[in-house]
């Protein structure tokens, strides 16, 4: 969220590039706009506005991504 | 058949959702709904069984010929039903096939909003259902511009907000819920507020009493009102400090609006059980905003609460130390 921003520095979410197919699932999923792309794979763009909600995580279907979600 | 028109008992539902009453037991019945008359190629949506959830993506859905499948998530909205379990592949790959759905259309794709993603992995429900998903917009209001799209998103569709207005809507609830669970501070407070050296407990429970229960009632309305009103302009990023600064602001202007005749040590008591109420209750906001990490929750909770216990009990200990001590 641009407006609205909570801790910086302490999300759980990681991105392994060179796993990455670029797919940009995890940009259709996200619902905070954490992602972009560059040179064909994604990039973390903005980690700090991360809400940790693990759909990325899920849909990923090459486990790039890995992020710890809380309940709710 | 579903109607796409919202009646006068929807709204009175609604209204009363919303202030917290029944709330978790407000569904619809799992299974497969028509939208208009859709035909074998109409798009499937899918949905929670919610009955908030369900009216919202029905009334967005008017002149328009669709199937709705709608998950058993236990009368729990899609995002939370995702992020709890609920709303999930399992659940998915279950519906579609006591729907008997494969059967009534041609096509094998499900479109399933955005937020659901928590819950449901594309990928495995294509392997063990055969329907391929389409992740649709954030929120049911768009939905009719992205079918108009060409099933496509337009610029914010993606992103979840936090407007005046949604930040508002959830005022009633967070009040119906933190009166829930800590009535019982009124009471208790109260009876402590007559504690003294001698017998005059009546007038100490009309006076020291009643400005302790003037204070819990500032501290609530800080917390539960002011910190969603005005989550952008307090300051801080943590929402134990945004609220203690609510608390602060609402407890000054209590001590130097109203004459209390209370002494100092009393006033600043007040004044720090105004902070400390708000102050958590403010952190226990952050479970209904969709904007802060678990991680970053747990960051704050670990500084706040220590910080919080200690200044309830500095406030306690003035507030009952002072009748007996000064005199």
């Amino acid at each position: 969220m641009k407006d609205l921003r909570y801790i910086d520095g302490v999300t759980s979410l990681s991105l392994d590039r060179s796993v990455c197919i670029g797919c940009k699932m995890c940009s259709q999923v996200c619902p905070q706009a954490v992602f972009s792309y560059h040179a064909g794979k994604a990039s973390i763009e903005d980690g700090d506005g991360c809400m940790e909600c693990g759909a990325c995580g899920v849909n990923c279907p090459v486990g790039a991504l890995s992020v710890n979600p809380g309940v709710g | 058949m579903v109607c796409t028109r919202r009646s006068w008992s929807d709204l009175a539902g609604t209204v009363s959702v919303r202030l917290g009453f029944n709330r978790n037991r407000y569904l619809v019945a799992p299974g497969l709904y028509a939208v208009g008359a859709p035909d074998r190629s109409a798009p499937v949506l899918v949905t929670a069984n919610y009955k908030l959830s369900f009216d919202t993506l029905r009334f967005a859905l008017p002149g328009r010929h669709i199937w709705l499948l709608v998950l058993d998530t236990c009368g729990i909205n899609v995002w939370c039903a995702a992020g709890k379990g609920t709303f999930s592949t399992q659940e998915l790959v279950f519906r579609v096939e006591a729907s008997g759905l494969a059967k009534l259309v041609d096509h094998r794709r499900l479109i399933v909003p955005q937020l659901g993603a928590t819950g449901i992995s594309a990928l495995q429900v294509k392997e063990q259902s055969g329907f391929s998903i389409q992740f649709g917009p954030l929120r049911a209001s768009d939905i009719a511009a992205w079918f108009d799209n060409g099933k496509r998103e337009i610029e914010g569709m993606r992103d979840v907000t936090f407007s005046l207005k949604e930040r508002a809507e959830l005022i009633p609830v967070e009040f119906h819920l933190a009166l829930k669970s800590m009535w019982w501070l009124f009471p208790l407070l109260f009876i402590i507020s007559g504690i003294g050296p001698d017998l005059q407990i009546t007038a100490r429970l009309m006076s020291r009493g009643m400005w302790m229960i003037v204070a819990l009632l500032a501290g609530t309305g800080a917390g539960i009102i002011l910190v969603p009103l005005l989550l952008p302009w307090l300051p801080g990023r943590a929402f134990a400090l945004k609220g203690a600064i609510a608390g602060l602001l609402c407890g000054l202007f209590l001590i130097f609006m109203t004459e209390t005749g209370l002494r100092l040590p009393e006033l600043l008591a007040l004044l720090g059980i105004v902070v400390v109420m708000s102050s958590y209750l403010g952190m226990n906001f952050t479970g209904s905003t969709p904007y802060t990490s678990p991680t970053g929750v747990e960051w704050e909770m670990k500084r706040a609460i220590p910080a919080q216990f200690s200044l309830l009990v500095g406030a306690l200990m003035l507030w009952v130390g002072t009748p007996l001590v000064l005199t």
